[in-house]
């Protein structure tokens, strides 16, 4: 078994479902001979030949709608978008047509798609490249967002979507793409869909996040332990369709939530989490749930762009309030 | 009508309006049967129209976009394709999907506000109407791609109008179609008018099917209302598209004699004088006057179509209109292969209050 990193797990995860699936195809701008401008496709037109694996022409509209055409058609294509901040021209895409072929022809045609996109902050990139609007596709009935937050469920997670027979938005971190190694068996097993992981076991408080922001909050579980705060810690991992009974069991045991990402507040997926907890586990809770977001600005450029990051510090702070709360 | 380039695009007409041969006739349009047929399904198209708009008219069905005067872009481009062509279009395209084997029934039900209805028995392949405008060209292009890549000698067609040739999407599919060669047919129905915005002021292009050039293709111009050049132009590209050559476009010249929909005032917008003007230019009158002077066409002939259309449109009105609603749940079950416990609960929340 390797130790490799996520974007490497999501080549062997494409490697995999390419050598399973003569029907999965990987295109989009500069994947083919470049790899991908972060090597996530890197030697597969070498090994699956350019019928397969291909660039398209430089527009992002057509690449998601080639993947509608194709996937009604029998094919199972694995587009990338360069860029969450290039996604938009794809969106019309996605929301009037991929999300809802299914529904309209009541099953006669399907769209199983991957649409891939790098996306958050904290690499210090030009305009357009730090954002995370991950709650603007959660907001969309019949799409699938998920978002590993590490090696190992990149790996199982792409390929859960790739088999999946619905459009999915797989949406990667790509502040954590090289961040650190982890063992990955390439093994072909996929991790669930629509299902929060416990990652870790807590009694205190619970922390909810997902993405590249899943290590500080496992960096801050880790501090409060010394501190002797017991904190479970869930990546929500597939944030539509929705898990939120393991998040109501968890805090049904602990009594207090914070939930942490990176995208801006107002209207982030925090709000969705916070709400089904006012909904459905008020009874649970000891405690306002706290919520540790981005501000609602537009993504400093890289000079100032550590201020609108959250850091562990603010999770550490967050939970303080949460505990102080009698 | 648009002024035509024809040292670029070129123009094909062969019926004038009067129903005259201007050139000489393709093979297929000497054959009585066949007219007849072509003749057959633009006044079942045009009788189907008629029963849309009275039903939406009395409250039972609902916005409905007439596709009166276009019959014959409709009726040539369908009679044209194979079963095994995929088709995606407006939803203003009737006449192609009747002929494509989607039925009445499905109609009535898709226009009445029942999904049932892009649930085609046949043609399985085939996209239902899209209602965003010129969105759809991206997945011709990849139905295309998926015939290229398995191999196939079929065509993907994609229709479109003038309005939607404004668009980025219509301008990105066919860009990509040019590079990569792919077996698709880009048809734009020129019908003169997006709502109210007439075609001179969509584009200063001095003809639609000159947009083709900067993608790397053919395009050209037929005379819409005339269905023996429609006919012949579209079988002409489809064989050709089939046999590898590469897309197409063609800019069908029509007019759209209706309001947009049945929600729309075209009064606001047009002169009244503009409307009956075109109808000199009627594409069914046009045929009717063609089989009346050649093949024999007699009054008979034609009472009998028109009772034989009449009833068979009064059938399917009859059958969507005893068509019991789906059932409650059925909004919630095909949003995903299975339906995943977050969205269960919601459905069953639903129906404990009584359904939708």
């Amino acid at each position: 078994m390797a130790e490799i990193t996520l974007v490497e797990a999501v080549n062997l995860a494409l490697t995999r479902a390419m050598k399973e699936d003569e029907t999965v195809l990987v295109f989009g701008e500069d994947v083919a001979a470049n790899g991908g401008v972060f090597r996530a496709t890197d030697a597969l037109q070498d090994q699956f030949g350019d019928d397969r694996v291909f660039d398209t022409p430089l527009a992002e509209t057509v690449i998601a709608g080639l993947a509608i055409g194709l996937a009604a058609q029998g094919f199972k294509p694995i587009p990338e978008i360069q860029f969450m901040g290039f996604i938009y021209s794809a969106m019309d895409q996605m929301v009037n047509h991929a999300s809802r072929l299914r529904n309209r022809t009541r099953g006669r045609l399907t769209c199983p798609m991957v649409l891939r996109a790098p996306f958050g902050g904290g690499i210090h990139g030009p305009e357009h490249h730090s954002e995370s609007t991950e709650a603007m596709f959660a907001h969309v009935p019949g799409l699938r967002v998920v978002i590993p937050s590490s090696p190992y469920q990149a790996y199982g997670l792409l390929l859960a979507a790739i088999r999946d027979p619905d459009p999915v938005i797989f949406l990667e971190p790509k502040r954590i793409y090289r961040a650190f190694k982890q063992e990955v068996e390439d093994n072909g097993e996929a991790l669930p869909l629509d299902n929060c992981f416990v990652m870790r076991d807590g009694s205190d408080i619970t922390l909810v996040s997902w993405g590249a922001m899943m290590r500080e909050t496992l960096e801050a579980a880790e501090q409060m332990a010394e501190q002797g705060i017991s904190a479970e810690v869930i990546d929500v991992a597939t944030l539509k369709p929705f898990d939120f009974k393991t998040i109501a069991e968890s805090v049904e045991k602990t009594g207090r939530c914070v939930i942490v990402h990176e995208a801006a507040q107002t209207s982030g997926f925090g709000a969705e989490i916070a709400a089904r907890l006012a909904d459905e586990g008020l009874m649970s809770l000891q405690a306002p749930v706290a919520r540790v977001t981005g501000p609602d600005i537009i993504m400093p450029l890289p000079k100032l762009e550590h201020l609108y990051m959250p850091h562990t510090g603010n999770v550490l702070e967050a939970v303080n309030k949460v505990m102080e709360f009698a | 009508m648009d002024k035509t380039i024809t040292d670029q695009s070129g123009f094909s007409q062969i019926l004038n309006p009067n129903g005259e041969a201007v050139k000489s006739l393709p093979e297929f349009a000497q054959d009585t049967d066949t007219l007849v047929s072509l003749y057959q399904a633009m006044v079942l198209t045009r009788t189907f129209d008629a029963k849309a708009i009275s039903l939406q008219r009395t409250g039972r069905l609902g916005t409905y976009p007439s596709s009166l005067g276009q019959e014959a872009v409709g009726v040539g481009l369908g009679h044209a394709m194979q079963p095994d062509d995929v088709f995606a279009g407006t939803y203003r395209e009737h006449a192609v999907q009747l002929l494509r084997g989607v039925t009445m029934l499905e109609m009535f039900l898709l226009w009445g506000g029942d999904e049932r209805g892009a649930d085609y028995a046949v043609p399985v392949k085939d996209f239902p109407p899209s209602i965003p405008i010129g969105s759809h060209a991206p997945h011709s292009a990849g139905a295309a791609m998926a015939m290229k890549l398995r191999g196939e000698a079929n065509a993907s067609v994609c229709v479109f109008g003038d309005g939607a040739s404004s668009k980025g999407d219509v301008y990105e599919a066919m860009n990509v179609a040019g590079v990569w060669q792919l077996p698709v047919l880009f048809v734009i129905i020129n019908n003169q008018w997006a709502i109210s915005v007439p075609r001179e002021a969509q584009s200063a292009s001095l003809t639609l099917a000159q947009k083709a050039v900067a993608c790397g293709f053919d395009g050209e111009q037929v005379d819409g209302n005339d269905v023996i050049a429609v006919r012949h132009r579209m079988g002409r590209a489809l064989d050709r598209i089939r046999a590898g050559d590469g897309p197409h476009l063609i800019e069908a010249l029509t007019y759209r004699m209706n309001d947009h929909t049945t929600a729309d005032d075209a009064s606001r917008y047009r002169p009244e004088s503009e409307v009956s003007e075109q109808w000199q230019n009627d594409p069914v009158i046009r045929l009717r006057s063609h089989l009346t002077a050649h093949h024999g066409w007699s009054s008979a002939d034609e009472e009998k179509m028109l009772a034989d259309c009449n009833g068979e449109v009064d059938a399917a009105a009859t059958e969507y209109l005893a068509t019991p609603p789906q059932s409650p749940e059925t909004i919630f079950d095909y949003h995903y292969e299975k339906l995943p416990a977050d969205l269960a609960q919601q459905r069953a929340a639903l129906l404990k209050k009584g359904g939708a």
